[in-house]
């Protein structure tokens, strides 16, 4: 990835997230080996971490289920799907099942208004939902598990 | 993958490849893809941007600054090299249009991104995607390769001596991050803290370079402004608002979806005839009129064409295209507290009369919305939002602070409905408890 851009500091935002996507989150040591690669302090690729809401230094469930209340959502149901998915996870905001296996965020707009309200779990879009299609996504995940 | 709508009205012009499998690249080349560029290649740089000034075509990204005109500000020579950005940050809650010109017609992205490069002297351009959309990021880097693999992008494309690199870049999550000097900040691997201006963007720009910075609809509309000619383009819409608009209808319509229609349509229509009416036999309330930036219109405001100059004389803004309807069941207060949740989350922290600001609203929405508002509490929001208005370091501030001073003017009565411990009329008993419980 690097050879696209001319320093070598660019590649650091999308390097992070498919590192994440390998690992599950960013732990130290993948910290300190971006930070090496890219001739950057840890310090410096912390920074950047703390910046971005999809970056995260702790563990998340297999299945990050985020769900938009934002103003689209909000006016179509977003907040009942937050709180089905709160109830039946037994997790609140940034939370994660003790199996490991869910972590639910509310999150902002995903650029699905249209088709509200939305969800993804991790990056696959869930629209136009209902308490039930959302019981079925989440059974669907539990069979994949 | 977002569903498609239509209606009679539509003109399609950006959308005219969708659902038609132009990600594929012959394909793409069937529907009259790479013509465009190819004729600009043939074209001296000033005449490009001429065609792009006189098709009145305006960023789409939100402001609506003339796009010919922004390329024009680009030096003619300079020692750095130059670059196109294409901001795909879409963010703004509301918006969804970026995403399917991604998903259905990413090599006309391209087309634009190399159209621009050729008509300001670039010699790579950037794609950046927002990190939430990673199947799109899939597409478009497909897109690139196959691109490359024909010669159209890389070293002498289309054989015409010219080198011309197109890039995909991948965000992480920030809506600041839309704003383009944060967009160029994270292309840098950094935080998305905006950059002071001047040196605007066209001058100094991306690694010290000259850039030019354009919204994905914006660019994806340029190759179709070079095959149709500008007088074809600028005559479906109004004078200076040439072309059409992506319309992301949602909220409380009974057709929502994303519509191509001529620049300048009715609001009114749009809401009753594209998107079908009010569902469950309520009423309009409100609507936002382009994503959750702009000041809202109430239900007797919606008389009005939906061009940049037509809706600001309205006192609100076309923006994003982002129109979310909203319906007499819900509660202003709760989407005035909602859409600051948002702003306030997404301040980037730089400068105090946003930070603070954007916190301070947030917290008394909340505790308004909750019963707990005292009648000072009304003034005191309106003054604070206005006193936020141009002191900020970057628009993110004028953006939060626009929206409330419309809710609380033109929504008064129902802040005053909240007073003295009131339950919000509007919810549904015990569910402001549970998204407490949830609340962060
Ligand atoms: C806080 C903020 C967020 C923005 N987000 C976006 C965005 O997601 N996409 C976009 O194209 N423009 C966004 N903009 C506008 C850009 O700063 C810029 O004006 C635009 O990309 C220019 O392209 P255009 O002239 O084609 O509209 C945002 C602006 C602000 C202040
Ligand atoms: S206005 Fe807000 S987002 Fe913009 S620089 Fe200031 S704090 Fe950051
Ligand atoms: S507001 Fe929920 S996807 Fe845009």
């Amino acid at each position: 990835m690097v050879p696209h851009y001319p320093t070598k500091r660019s590649a650091l935002v999308p390097t992070l997230l498919y590192a994440q996507d390998e690992v599950g989150f960013l732990s130290d040591e993948v910290i300190a080996e971006l930070a090496g690669r890219l001739d950057l302090t840890e310090l410096e690729v912390r920074n950047v971490i703390s910046y971005y809401s999809m970056l995260t230094t702790k563990p998340r469930g297999k299945f990050n289920v985020q769900v938009c209340t934002n103003i689209s959502c909000l006016v179509r149901g977003g907040e009942e799907i937050l709180q089905h998915c709160a109830k039946k996870l037994g997790v609140g905001h940034k939370g994660t099942t003790p199996d490991g296996l869910f972590s639910l965020e509310e999150v902002e707009c995903i650029g699905a208004c249209s088709w509200a309200p939305a969800a993804q779990v991790n990056y696959d879009f869930h629209e136009n939902l209902t308490t039930e299609k959302m019981d079925k996504v989440l059974d669907e995940c539990r069979m994949k598990a | 993958m977002a569903s498609l709508v239509s209606h009679p009205d539509e003109v399609k012009v950006v959308t005219r490849r969708f659902g038609q499998g132009a990600t594929n690249i012959d394909r793409y080349l069937e529907l009259d893809g790479y013509k465009a560029v190819q004729k600009a290649l043939g074209m001296e740089p000033d005449a490009i941007i001429n065609e792009v000034k006189n098709s009145g075509l305006r960023g789409r990204g939100g402001a609506g600054f003339s796009t010919g005109m922004k390329w024009s500000f680009v030096p003619k020579q300079s020692a750095k090299p130059k670059y196109v950005l294409c901001n795909g940050d879409e963010s703004e809650p509301g918006t969804c249009k970026d995403r399917l010109i991604f998903e259905h017609d990413p090599h006309a992205v391209i087309e634009g991104v190399m159209i621009a490069a050729l008509a300001v002297g670039a010699a790579s351009g950037y794609i950046y995607i927002r990190g939430e959309y990673r199947y799109l990021s899939v597409i478009m880097q497909k897109a690139i390769r196959d691109a490359y693999a024909k010669g159209f992008a890389g070293k002498n494309i289309f054989g015409s001596g010219r080198d011309l690199d197109i890039f995909w870049h991948g965000g992480a999550g920030a809506y600041e991050v839309g704003e383009e000097s944060a967009l160029m900040e994270s292309l840098e691997g950094k935080r998305g803290i905006p950059r002071i201006r001047p040196p605007f963007p066209a001058v100094v720009g991306l690694w010290g370079g000259p850039t030019v910075i354009n919204n994905a609809e914006t660019l994806a509309s340029v190759p179709h402004i070079m095959l149709g000619g500008a007088e074809w383009y600028a005559k479906i819409g109004p004078p200076k608002n040439g072309g059409t608009r992506l319309f992301c209808l949602s909220g409380n319509v009974a057709k929502p979806g994303v519509y191509e229609l001529p620049m300048g349509y009715s609001l009114k229509k749009m809401i009753y005839e594209v998107g079908g009416g009010i569902p469950g036999g309520r009423k309009l309330k409100a609507v936002v009129p382009g994503g959750s930036s702009t000041p809202c219109l109430t239900a007797d405001e919606i008389d009005i064409n939906m061009d940049f100059d037509s809706v600001a004389k309205a006192g609100s803004m076309l923006g994003s295209g982002g129109v979310v309807v909203i319906d007499d069941a819900q509660c202003m207060v709760k989407f005035a507290l909602r859409t600051m949740k948002f702003y306030q989350h997404e301040s980037c922290g730089w400068c105090i009369p946003c930070r603070e600001g954007t916190d301070w609203l947030k917290k008394t929405l909340m505790r308004f919305h909750a019963g707990g508002g005292v009648k000072k509490d009304i003034d005191n929001m309106q003054y604070l939002s206005e006193n936020m208005l141009g002191r900020t370091f970057c628009p993110l501030g004028d953006a939060a602070a626009m929206p409330t001073i419309a809710f609380v003017k033109k929504f008064r009565n129902e802040f005053e409905d909240h007073l003295e411990g009131r339950p919000c009329p509007f919810e549904k008993a015990g569910a402001a408890e549970e998204m407490a419980a949830l609340a962060h």
